[in-house]
């Protein structure tokens, strides 16, 4: 030993051997719907009778749980701890922790928090983990890249030349990286075609399908019921039925 | 008690080290427990004990010695040095298990005595490392 050795990086293995896929959610640029796209998916998957989990990778603005309506609940210590049990959902997001108080990180204590929570976490069995990504290609997104094994990317865009812009970095950073990329989904859509299906065409990725923008949604968040009316929520189905959830090629 | 969670890693991770360092038998594991995330030095000891039924056999007779480092915080606006009388100020026992689980959320109940900023350093005695271990076929340490 050279230097004090951190022995959470060891348990990362353990606490995701029984999850069959990980998937991140990410897209780089803030505001494109990725923890609405990353819940819907979770809920979508777990109505359909699929084990799910959802961890809200986004520490300092955390709403995943807002999303599903999650009324909170304190994670339980086990050996480890356990998840917290929403619609089905197996979740973690540190906002079970901190409630509604303000969690100021800087990029170390992400990386930190991130190590922690994947070192202790009780997944278990699953046959998805989703991570709802936090924006930009910072620490989050190059710790998920270090430490997350069999980790795959799913990018979500929207039909901005600025959001495309921002995207396309990330596609060409994974592509780069030879990080397995399930493709791509088009959020918040008015009409079909266009600079996503562009942007899924330069890299060669699936297009895996579009959510519309939905006007009931924001009415919805918060309640799984009404989130299961939604065309949002519709679209995301028929992407996690012929894409995302199937199970994986052998 | 996620305690245990953190024992299995530990040795876990000693057994990794002592593969790496050539060590056949470990006989002592030094670990360091940062104050931050308050766990009780007799009670981790006692995870680290539980876990080794289920360990690698070169642990088996393994001794620990579990140090425990006080906590420190380096302010980043005014330069102010300080640490565990904050954190007992604190009070709140939900905010104070949430920083036993991810002692980064100090970053959410603590605030800088001086000038009241949360943007501090965690300069020493945030979580559980491993310091040093000892065995047969050489020692590894830092």
């Amino acid at each position: 030993m050279t230097e004090s050795i951190d022995p959470r990086v060891v348990a990362i293995e353990d606490r995701l051997a029984n999850v069959e896929r990980v998937i991140a959610v990410t897209g780089s640029k803030g505001g494109i719907g990725k923890t609405v796209v990353a819940s819907l998916l979770a809920l979508t998957l777990a109505d359909r009778g699929r084990s799910v989990g959802l961890f809200d990778l986004d520490f300092t603005s955390p709403t995943d749980h807002v999303v599903l309506g999650s009324v909170g609940g304190f994670p339980t210590e086990t050996f480890g701890i356990d998840p917290v049990s929403v619609a089905g959902i197996d979740m973690m997001s540190i906002a079970f922790l901190s409630g509604r108080a303000a969690t100021p990180l800087r990029g170390g204590d992400a990386t930190n928090a991130l190590l922690e929570l994947l070192a202790v976490t009780n997944w278990g069995s699953q046959d998805l983990l989703l991570l709802d990504m936090p924006p930009g290609l910072g620490d989050t997104s190059l710790d998920v890249l270090r430490y997350v094994p069999r980790v795959e990317f799913l990018l979500v865009a929207t039909a901005s030349r600025l959001v495309v812009d921002s995207v396309r970095r990330a596609a060409a950073l994974l592509t780069e990286l030879d990080a397995p990329i399930l493709g791509v989904v088009e959020n918040l859509q008015r009409r079909a075609g266009g600079v996503v299906h562009d942007l899924a065409d330069e890299f060669g990725l699936d297009s895996l399908g579009a959510v519309p923008f939905d006007e009931s949604l924001e009415v919805a968040l918060g309640d799984v019921r009404a989130l299961r009316d939604t065309d949002a929520y519709a679209a995301v189905t028929q992407i996690g039925e012929e894409s995302v959830g199937r199970p994986p090629s052998t | 008690m996620h305690e245990l969670a953190l024992a299995e890693a530990v040795v876990k991770t000693a057994v990794r080290a002592a593969n790496d360092a050539g060590i056949d038998r470990i006989d002592r594991i030094v670990i360091a427990v940062g104050a931050l995330q308050q766990i009780e030095p007799e009670l981790f000891r006692y995870s680290l004990t539980s876990v080794l039924a289920t360990a690698d056999p070169r642990v088996a007779g393994v001794a620990f010695d579990v140090r425990t480092v006080d906590v420190a915080f380096g302010c980043r606006s005014c330069g102010t040095t300080f640490g565990r009388s904050e954190l007992e100020e604190v009070g709140d026992e939900t905010a104070l298990e949430a920083i036993h689980l991810v002692p980064e959320l100090a970053h959410a109940y603590v605030r800088c005595p001086q000038c009241g900023s949360p943007d501090f350093e965690i300069t020493q005695g945030r979580g559980v490392t491993l310091e040093r271990i000892e065995g047969e076929g050489g020692t590894s340490d830092d």
